[in-house]
């Protein structure tokens, strides 16, 4: 089960490259099940409420990351993937915190108008 | 060359299938952006409860998200035995990926009949509708995922899957993994940044 994946996979076109030995996609799973187990513990902890949403989104991002360079294997692929799959994702997070600043803008600007 | 075994490379020498597949999730990134930035903006923002602190579960959704990662993983084993012709493992890894799916699709069902019964539904409030809608997108996407996969384990098991057709099982687990990058998204962002 444990076999180093030397040659390009099956079908493959000549700027694809050989994807991760089984010993590799298990650590990465290790890893996410430590990243989850910390998101969880980090949650409970009071300790944590003043940092607790940016950790939360750090320790999301790491995952995210890991399952989308080795499992889907964007880190071994044509970088033309990666453009795929990046620009629609900046564009969407763009969007997300464009809508965001929009509407908690328009709400402190309301604020603000009734305070004055 | 046989007709599975065929390739559509692309003038950059890129499969045509796998090069549309990326193009396909990146659409859905902007589906998903705009559920989750549609729950995000209305947050806060109900007039009548039930509100997320007071009826969402984490334990439970907890082990729902161990359970989509877990399935990931099986996901890869099963692409890397499809790709050095070992069907035996390739079967039996399809079908935990499946398996796990229709878990985490049992642990929906349970989730959102209880919030039913607490009084959470589609028209409540502002948090069930942009919740249900959200994960409810999620969940069907989900559901296409396991139909497929478990497409690919009945034709593995009629012997019309190998290593030949190891492209369709990388493109099949392209969309399972996004579903779980999803997931770890609206796990975090709703779940857990209350």
């Amino acid at each position: 089960m444990s076999e180093q994946s030397g040659e390009p996979p099956r079908g493959a076109g000549p700027h694809e490259h050989a994807h991760p030995d089984a010993e590799t996609y298990l650590r990465v799973a290790a890893a996410l099940v430590v990243l989850t187990v910390l998101e969880v513990g980090v949650f409970y902890v009071p300790a944590f409420r003043p940092v607790l949403v940016p950790t939360l989104l750090v320790l999301s991002a790491l995952k995210f990351s890991l399952v989308v360079l080795f499992y889907m294997h964007l880190k071994m692929d044509s970088p033309f993937f990666s453009f795929l799959f990046g620009a629609p994702l900046l564009l969407a997070t763009g969007v997300l915190v464009a809508l965001l600043f929009l509407f908690f803008g328009t709400l402190t600007l309301r604020g603000a108008a009734g305070a004055g | 060359m046989t007709h599975a075994a065929a390739t559509h490379h692309t003038s950059m020498g890129l499969d045509s299938r796998k090069m549309a597949f990326w193009a396909f999730i990146g659409s859905e990134c902007l589906l998903f952006s705009s559920l989750i930035s549609t729950y995000l903006v209305y947050k806060g923002r109900s007039v009548v409860g039930p509100s997320p602190h007071e009826i969402l579960n984490i334990p439970f959704t907890s082990v729902s998200t161990f359970d989509l990662l877990m399935s990931s993983l099986m996901m890869v084993l099963a692409l890397a035995a499809v790709q050095r012709g070992d069907m035996k493992w390739g079967k039996i890894w399809l079908f935990a990926t499946a398996l796990l799916g229709l878990v985490f699709l049992g642990g929906q069902v349970i989730e959102f009949t209880e919030f039913v019964h607490k009084g959470l539904t589609l028209q409540t409030n502002l948090f069930g509708c942009t919740f249900f809608v959200l994960t409810g997108t999620h969940g069907a996407h989900v559901t296409v995922g396991v139909l497929w996969l478990l497409t690919l384990w009945v034709r593995a098991l009629q012997g019309k899957l190998g290593p030949g057709q190891a492209l369709t099982v990388e493109i099949t687990g392209l969309y399972w993994h996004f579903v779980d990058v999803v997931w770890i998204v609206i796990f975090t962002v709703v779940y857990l940044i209350q």
